[in-house]
């Protein structure tokens, strides 16, 4: 067979070989995870918008109720359900009490429970369910078997008995939810651990030597972090609807303290005459709710960009 | 399959005798009792505790209670003399049930309509709107959409009738009000449901072998789309049961939810527990079914649940 060609001459060439200070040079900034997460939380408009709606809404929860001179359990016989002015901004309730105020000092109950019970939740769920998926075994089957059984009750009919049974408050509100609800977020977090604990970062770990507690806290509690706050986020809605469930019906928070529930069901006794009464508590819960998902959703494509919805 | 079915539904009924059990303990541990008022002496009360085995020891009245409820008695309201639980249920749940089953068919027949119309014209205005929709709907409390329908419809334009429940035009507000959330619920579930089968090759195939657009839509992606739904079927009936506690007082509808509210708090201790109980059964029951159809219609789920 010929030969294809002669062997090229090497001295037309100069050997370049490698750059081995420029082949590892860092173009860009490194970002870590959550400066990624937050550059792309940035870029999703809805999501910004509905941070700042929430994020207004604990300002006023803050300082509504000192902007006005009127105090929430103040009442006035001579201005009751008065439409809004430049005296009472959004009016007066039957009693005469200015519902500005009461709207903001509502806005602090009901955010309050909203973010604690949720805090809570998954702080219990977290626990039980890292627990029991990292050391499976009898643990983990006798966690199971009673979420399996616990699963099936209907959380809203125990925290009504619950609120019955317990002096009615923001206390007992908080404490009847996470009882109820702690399960959902146990679940997730033990699917989630084992599924991580197989990784191969977690087999390095324990060769070093890493105690059982380091390898949950430091190696794959940061894994699952982003997944944790995403469902989180997304339980904070649901924790304020139940709580303005049950105030509506008169089983949470009882005047004269306030919560937007609550406001919701004094003003709907006159929703016919002063639908404005029912229309401000409505407003913020619906828009709270609202931009709360919104920012869920937000955090979610954020966080874990693979889930990325659509 | 078959031991699926019967591992599920022993579950199922150590879930109800949990639930009996510790609605039972929390009943007792209600601070007051239902017999307090201004006209009881004490012979009466003494009487009434008697005749309601008050005076025997708590575990005994358990006992005594599970009993009767094996039998399928719920035994005497505490409030309404001489009414039975069951008669109650009996009177009640017939509202409730056609209102639910109103509300769900709302839900499912037009969230899905919304969700499959959202997908296949997806970007388009009509998504757009359908997705605000959908995201309007799952952040408005169900107590407050009712109202929101009640005072436009029925006080503001006189349309239609705001309470009681006598013929369909008095279905139609409590049952929108009340299915409302699913809807937007279930529109987002399918359009997401929707955009992910649309990518699938088997989608691919049916299009390269000519089929009609329709049918593609109808045969081959409707059909796959729709599996996620069923697993979400189980919760839905639960938030539409507690949404009748609201919506029911809401349009003063005679139906379970209205009585389950008004027992709690008159602490009406047999009616409370009897409800519950019919609750628990009822969705308990529910997820049954729903945990048994998924397993049908996706075998994957036997196997990995075993």
């Amino acid at each position: 067979m010929e030969a294809i060609g002669d062997a090229p001459d090497r001295s037309l060439f100069e050997r370049v070989g490698k750059d081995r200070a420029g082949m590892e040079a860092i173009e860009r900034p490194n970002l870590t995870y959550w400066q990624d997460a937050w550059r792309r939380l940035k870029a999703n408009r809805m999501a910004v918008f509905a941070l700042c709606v929430v994020g207004l809404y604990v300002v006023m929860a803050v300082v509504g109720p000192w902007m006005t001179s009127y105090s929430y359990t103040a009442t006035d016989a001579k201005a009751t359900d008065a439409l809004p002015s430049a005296e009472h901004w959004f009016g007066t309730d039957m009693l005469g009490r200015d519902l500005w105020s009461r709207v903001w000092m509502g806005a602090r109950t009901s955010l309050m429970i909203g973010f604690v019970a949720t805090l809570l939740n998954t702080l219990v769920g977290g626990l039980i369910g890292g627990v029991a998926g990292y050391y499976g075994g009898a643990v983990d089957m006798v966690l199971m078997r009673v979420v399996d059984v616990l699963y099936g009750i209907p959380y809203i009919i125990v925290a009504i008995l619950m609120m019955v049974v317990m002096e009615p408050g923001m206390g007992s509100l908080i404490v009847a939810m996470v009882v109820t609800r702690w399960i959902g977020m146990a679940r997730f977090v033990r699917g989630e651990v084992m599924r991580v604990k197989e990784s191969d970062f977690v087999a390095a770990a324990r060769v070093l030597g890493a105690s059982d507690a380091t390898i949950l806290v430091r190696h794959i509690m940061p894994n699952l972090m982003g997944l944790i706050i995403t469902n989180t986020m997304m339980a904070i809605p649901n924790a304020i609807f139940t709580e303005a469930f049950l105030s509506f019906i008169g089983l949470g928070i009882q005047p004269p303290e306030c919560s937007w529930g609550l406001l919701a069901r004094e003003g709907s006794q006159t929703l016919s005459i002063y639908p404005l009464k029912l229309f401000f508590p409505a407003f913020f819960i619906s828009t709270t709710m609202l931009a709360l998902n919104l920012l869920g959703d937000g955090l979610r494509d954020a966080l874990d960009p693979r889930l990325r919805g659509e | 399959m078959g031991r699926y079915i019967l591992k599920r539904i022993l579950i199922s009924l150590a879930t109800l005798l949990v639930l009996v059990t510790v609605v039972f303990a929390l009943v007792r541990l209600m601070p007051g009792d239902p017999f307090s008022s201004e006209k009881m002496t004490p012979q009466v009360r003494q009487n009434l505790e008697r005749y309601y085995g008050f005076d025997k020891p708590v575990l005994e009245q358990y006992l005594t209670y599970m009993g009767r409820l094996v039998r399928g008695d719920l035994g005497y309201s505490m409030k309404y003399a001489n009414v039975t639980v069951n008669e109650i249920i009996a009177k009640a749940f017939p509202y409730s049930a056609d209102l639910g089953l109103r509300a769900l068919a709302i839900a499912v027949s037009v969230g899905l309509t919304l969700g499959v119309v959202s997908a296949l014209n997806r970007k388009k205005p009509i998504d757009a709107v359908c997705v605000v929709v959908a995201i309007i709907g799952t952040s408005i409390p169900d107590f407050i959409m009712g109202y929101v329908l009640q005072y436009f419809f029925g006080i503001r334009w006189g349309l239609l009738p705001i309470a009681q429940y006598k013929g369909f035009a008095y279905t139609i507000l409590p049952s929108v009000g009340l299915g409302f959330y699913t809807l937007a619920l279930v529109s987002r579930l399918m359009r997401s449901s929707m955009l992910e089968v649309v990518q699938q090759d088997y989608v691919k195939t049916a299009r390269a072998k000519g089929a009609s657009r329709f049918r593609i839509v109808r045969k081959h992606m409707i059909r796959n789309a729709i599996l996620p739904i069923v697993t979400v079927l189980g919760p839905i009936t639960a938030s539409v049961l507690t949404g009748t506690f609201v919506i029911e007082s809401i349009f003063a509808i005679p139906g379970m939810g209205k009585f389950y509210v008004s027992s709690v708090q008159s602490l009406d201790y047999t009616l409370v527990l009897g409800m519950t109980v019919f609750f628990g059964a009822f969705l308990v029951t529910a997820n049954l079914i729903v945990d048994v159809l998924y397993g049908i219609v996706d075998p994957r789920i036997r196997v990995a649940r075993g």
